[in-house]
Order: C-alpha cells, then sequence, then structure tokens
C-alpha cells in the first residue's frame, strides 16, 4: 500500500502513546513545532488498557496550557486509529497539515526568528 | 427535677407537668428592631417563650442576644440560641454573661448550620467547643459559678439550659446514644427538628421512654407548618436531616394551591393533637418561619390556648 | 505527606513578569508525589513561561534545578553557588520549603508556585484527601482511627452534627460524614459504648491557636 502523506511533518515513535508527556509536546513547541498530533490506537484497544487515554489527557492538558500563553490549544490533536487503517492515517496527516497551515506559524517559531535576526544583526 | 434553676417560665411549664409551647423569630437582617418586636408581640400570650436564631442558615443577621433583649424588655421571655461556629470560648462564656446580666432565662446550645451555606461562605469558623461542650459550659457557669478557666463568676447565671435532636439524622442507630450524651453534658430541654414523619418519631421517642432519658429531660416535639406542596418538597429534598413523608406531600397536593397553606396548618395541628397523647413529649416548639402570625391559631386550635398560669 | 497544588500559570507570570533571570526550584519530596512540584512539573513551568515570554518577545533566562528537600539546610546549600545568576527564584515546593529557602537567601525573591493544601494522602490517583490537622494533641484513639479535627467541617469532637445525612456532610455530598466514618469504625472494632464517652472540652493551646509551635528534642541536638 503506497499512500501519499506530506513531507512537512516527523515521526517520533513511542512504544504506546501513553508514554507521552505534556513535556514532550511543550518541548516541540519551544523548539519551533508549528503542531503536533498525537496518534494512538482505538480507544479500548490499548495493549497496556489505558495508555492511549493518557495520552489524550496529556494532549488535552498541553492544549490547554498553549491557549493560556497565546499558542494556540488548536495546534495539538489526539487521533485514534487500528494497525489496519493506513488510509486514515494518511487522511489525518492531510487535514492536521492543512489545518496547520490555515492556522500559519506558531508565535514561538515567529518569535524565535525575530530573535535569531535581531542576533545576526548585531 | 423540682427546684428551679432559673427564672425560666419555660421551665416551671414544663416542671409543672404542662405541654409547654415555644416558637421562633428570626431577627431581621438590619439594624431595625421593631420587626423583632412585632413577630414577639403577635405570639407573646401563645407561647411560654420564644427562641431567637442565632445567624440561621449562616446568613448574617442582628445578634440573637440584642433580639433576645428587645423581647424581653417587652416582658417576652427569650431562649437564647447560640451557635459554636462563630465565637470561641471567651466571646460564647461572655456572651452567656451579657444575656443573663438581662436575665434571659433559656439558651439553646447548637453548633449551627455550616458558614458555606450563607453569606460569608470565605469566612473562618471557629468551633472551639462543640455544641455539646457548650452545655457543659454553661451547665458549669451556673452549676460551679464558675468560668472553665476556673475562677469564680460574680452573679453566675442562672439559665435553663437546652439542645437540640434530629430523630431523623443519619445514623438512626445513634441518635437515642447521642440524645443521651447532650443529657449526661447536662441539656435539662430538647428541641426537636421539624417532625412529619409521626411513625419514626414515635418510634425514637419510645426508644428514649425506655432508656429513662425522658425522666431526666423535656423533649418538645419541633414543628413547622407547610405553606405549600413546594415547601414540602424543598425540605423533603434540599435540606439536610429532614424527613417529609410522602403522604404529606401528597396530601398537600390534592387541594388547591390556594388552600394548600390552610392544608399545612391542618395536618400541623393534627400533628401536634397526635403528638399530645404520646408518653414522653413534653411540649412543642412551632418553628412557623416567616409565617409568625399563624401560630395563634396552630397553638389555639391544638388545644394549647391558653396558656397555663404558673 | 504534604499534599499542594500548582498555581494557575497566569499567576505565576504576574509574578515573575518584572524579573530577567528565574530559577525554578522544585523540591523531590511530598510536592513530587503529589506531581505539583517536582522535576517534571518545574521542566513543564519552565517551558511554559520560556514560551510565553519568547512570545511576548522576551528573552528571559529561565533555569530548572529540583532538590532533594527544600526544608533542610544542607539540600538548599546546593543552590548557593548558582543562586547569585538569578533575579527570583519560584519555589513548587510547600509553603515550609518557600520559607526556608527564603530565610537562607535573603536578598533573594522568593515566589511560591504552588498553594500548599493540607497533610493528606494518595487516595487515588489524581485524587489527594486531607487527614490530618497537626492540631498537636491527637485523638485518634478515642475515635476509632478517624480524625474528627480534619474530616469533619465543624471539627465536631461529640458528632455528629445534624446535618448527616446518609453518610455524607451537610457542605457536599461528595464529603463523607467524619462522624459516619468513626460510627462505622467504632462498630467494626465492637467498641460502640466508647461513642457515649463524652469528648471534654478540647485544649486548642497545641493547635495553631497556640502560636508557631516547634518541637525540641535535647537527646538528639548537637
Amino acid at each position: 500500500m503506497r499512500l501519499k502523506i506530506p513531507t512537512n511533518f516527523r515521526i517520533i515513535r513511542l512504544p504506546c502513546t501513553g508514554k507521552i508527556d505534556i513535556i514532550h509536546i511543550l518541548r516541540a513547541f519551544e523548539k519551533g513545532a508549528d503542531g503536533l498530533y498525537v496518534v494512538g490506537c482505538m480507544e479500548g484497544d490499548c495493549h497496556f488498557n489505558e495508555g492511549n487515554f493518557r495520552a489524550r489527557k496529556r494532549v488535552e492538558q498541553a492544549a490547554r496550557v498553549l491557549d493560556l500563553i497565546g499558542v494556540g490549544g488548536e495546534r495539538v490533536k489526539m487521533y485514534n486509529l487500528s494497525s489496519g487503517e493506513g488510509p486514515l492515517f494518511a487522511q489525518y496527516s492531510i487535514e492536521m497539515v492543512n489545518k496547520i497551515k490555515e492556522l500559519g506559524p506558531s508565535p514561538i517559531r515567529l518569535a524565535r526568528q525575530r530573535m535569531s535576526k535581531k542576533a545576526d544583526a548585531a | 427535677m423540682s427546684e428551679y434553676v432559673s427564672n425560666s417560665r419555660l421551665e416551671r411549664v414544663l416542671k409543672a407537668g404542662h405541654l409547654g409551647v415555644t416558637s421562633e423569630c428570626g431577627p431581621p437582617r438590619g439594624s431595625d428592631a421593631e420587626e423583632v418586636k412585632k413577630k414577639g408581640l403577635l405570639i407573646k400570650d401563645y407561647v411560654d417563650a420564644v427562641n431567637v436564631t442565632d445567624n440561621q442558615t449562616a446568613m448574617t443577621r442582628m445578634s440573637s442576644l440584642a433580639a433576645c433583649i428587645h423581647l424581653k424588655l417587652l416582658g417576652i421571655e427569650p431562649v437564647l440560641q447560640m451557635v459554636t461556629r462563630d465565637r470561641n470560648r471567651v466571646a460564647l462564656q461572655s456572651d452567656i454573661l451579657g444575656a443573663a446580666s438581662f436575665d434571659i432565662p433559656n439558651m439553646l446550645c447548637l453548633s449551627g448550620d455550616h458558614q458555606s451555606f450563607g453569606d460569608c461562605a470565605q469566612g473562618q469558623n471557629v468551633h472551639d467547643l462543640d455544641s455539646m461542650q457548650l452545655v457543659q459550659t454553661v451547665r458549669h457557669m451556673r452549676d460551679e459559678g464558675k468560668f472553665l478557666g476556673g475562677d469564680d463568676i460574680k452573679r453566675p447565671p442562672k439559665i435553663f439550659v437546652g439542645a437540640a435532636a434530629n430523630p431523623f439524622a443519619d445514623p438512626f442507630e445513634i441518635r437515642i446514644p447521642r440524645l443521651a450524651k447532650k443529657i449526661v453534658c447536662g441539656a435539662e430541654f430538647i428541641q426537636t427538628q421539624c417532625i412529619y414523619n409521626l411513625d419514626k418519631f414515635k418510634e425514637w421517642m419510645r426508644r428514649a421512654v425506655d432508656r429513662g432519658l425522658t425522666e431526666k429531660t423535656f423533649i418538645m416535639a419541633g414543628m413547622t407548618p407547610m405553606k405549600s406542596v413546594g415547601m414540602a418538597k424543598y425540605m423533603k429534598n434540599k435540606v439536610p436531616g429532614m424527613d417529609v413523608p410522602e403522604e404529606i406531600i401528597n396530601r398537600l397536593a390534592g387541594v388547591e394551591k390556594k388552600k394548600q397553606a390552610q392544608e399545612g396548618i391542618d395536618i400541623c395541628v393534627e400533628h401536634i393533637q397526635e403528638l399530645s397523647e404520646i408518653k414522653g413529649v413534653a411540649g412543642f416548639h412551632i418553628m412557623a418561619i416567616e409565617w409568625e402570625e399563624k401560630v395563634p391559631e396552630i397553638v389555639e386550635r391544638s388545644g394549647l390556648f391558653p396558656r397555663p398560669e404558673v | 505527606m504534604i499534599i499542594a497544588e500548582k498555581k494557575p500559570i497566569e499567576e505565576i507570570i504576574q509574578e515573575v513578569k518584572d524579573f530577567d533571570r528565574i530559577l525554578i526550584l522544585g523540591c523531590n519530596e511530598c510536592v513530587t508525589v503529589c506531581e505539583a512540584g517536582g522535576k517534571k512539573e518545574v521542566e513543564v513551568l519552565a517551558s511554559v513561561l520560556r514560551m510565553y515570554f519568547m512570545a511576548q518577545g522576551q528573552e528571559k533566562t529561565i533555569g530548572e534545578r529540583t532538590l532533594e528537600r527544600q526544608c533542610d539546610h544542607e539540600y538548599l546549600e546546593e543552590i548557593r553557588n548558582i543562586i547569585d545568576d538569578y533575579d527570583a527564584v519560584v519555589s513548587l515546593a510547600c509553603g515550609v520549603g518557600v520559607q526556608f529557602a527564603a530565610e537562607k537567601y535573603l536578598t533573594m525573591p522568593l515566589l511560591p508556585g504552588v498553594n500548599t493544601v493540607c497533610l493528606g494522602a494518595n487516595e487515588d490517583r489524581g485524587l489527594w484527601t486531607e487527614r490530618c490537622q497537626a492540631c498537636g494533641t491527637c485523638v485518634l484513639a478515642r475515635t476509632g482511627g478517624i480524625c474528627p479535627v480534619s474530616r469533619c467541617a465543624k471539627r465536631v469532637l461529640n458528632g455528629p452534627c445534624g446535618g448527616s445525612t446518609n453518610g455524607k456532610c451537610e457542605i457536599s455530598k461528595d464529603t463523607d460524614c467524619a462522624w459516619q466514618l468513626i460510627i462505622d469504625r467504632l462498630k467494626a472494632l465492637d467498641k460502640m459504648d466508647d461513642y457515649e464517652k463524652v469528648a471534654p472540652v478540647k485544649d486548642w493551646s497545641t493547635d495553631r491557636a497556640g502560636g508557631p509551635r516547634t518541637v525540641t528534642r535535647e537527646d538528639v541536638k548537637i
């Protein structure tokens, strides 16, 4: 199955979405990511029972914090699919990339750019 | 219980074996004493004493002690309600002396509704003493003539001391042990929570009689007439520790709206008449909430009028 | 343990906004266990503050450090050599840690990053509940091992009050009535006779009322 997916995102593999922590999400944004999404197993199908539920809560936590500091909580999202759903994986990635394009660059990335320009000028 | 501990008319009525009658008056949310006096005068001749509530439901009101003084000066006998929520042992003892200085002869000791129900939900609560310890404190001051700290009191308070009991609160099995405990602490009269479930009350009373508690204290049954089916439902569902049987609600719902108030009065009168026959019932505490004008009718129709000469 | 709760980020931002170099100082004890002020929470808060100020176009230095404890001299000493690199410290320790650090570093502004809530237990995942108010004179032997001082909203020593309904407190149907719990325990212990023993007026001088409390042990002093 060869599916076309956008090339402007990086996949970080985790043993289980339950491994993800809010700090991982925040660090991605701090380093300049414009968006982030987590793809977990179907709810109820987690090999570790509640890994994907934990992940969803942490994504929600991150969204709240990002909203609060003006980065925008809509830049993070949690998806669930089963391992046999390649086309859906592709669809989600397109959906997320389009959404982030609509939102434009993250204020953190813009701020980083401004700062490095200032540093260059000096 | 033959000699008198106070100049309380209520004490004399109860000790003479008459059914005592008390009612209740909530002080106003302002400084106009006329409201208190008006309420008091409405019921003056129909009751032996009038309870004055102490910031009930934790809503800030004119102080119970001040309102008691207004009544006392009109020749109406007050029962000073005192809650342990707002004052520590210094203030409680001090207010007891203040009350005694005006010869306020009765006191009811309570813990008080939690402040979260009232208008100062962010306030501290004190609860230095609990209601039983407050009963002990007044008795100690009166009987030993001493402060909690041990010093002598010049002219100790002469106060007839009461406490509240709720025959319906949970857990039911400790209702009687709890009553016994209050009596051990020194409660000479008990005013109960509003009674609507007569069967459950009678069962509680039977157990109190069996344990000999009615030989040691006077139990006054709490009565509150329902103004409407809405009030009955509210009492059933929203007021903690209240037991309102379905049949009361059905009976009120069975009459047209404008006749519900009269039906509520009728139920109250019937309940008083029925409970008057129950062994151990020493009187009635009629709490007609913001409906004081109905107290005379209830007292008269229940056969409790005129009040005895004592 | 001591239970604390993270302060809202907006409040912390308000407190630190005028400082350029801020140290976020965590504690490895109670606040780590109740997930309010351990290493992880330090990382998150530091990241959030960095991003917030970056988005505002402000460059700030936000340092991270977590000590074994903030209520002991020896651990607090560990930051002595770095403390001058900062203009303010946000301590995620309980109120004890914040104050102990403030006493040690006299000229350094110390800001609390958590609200200290109570002495409690980890009742369930994500649920911490109060068990003790440090009244200084323990009554648990007489109350079936359930504390009426910390668990009754009116700290009634001869309870329950009239507001107990279906085992719950009048303040909330989610709050257990402490006296229901006490009675349940006394029954389980076959000690219901104890219920009728009147608890005397309590000596609150060992509580907050008596002023700041100290424990002095000559036998362990050096």
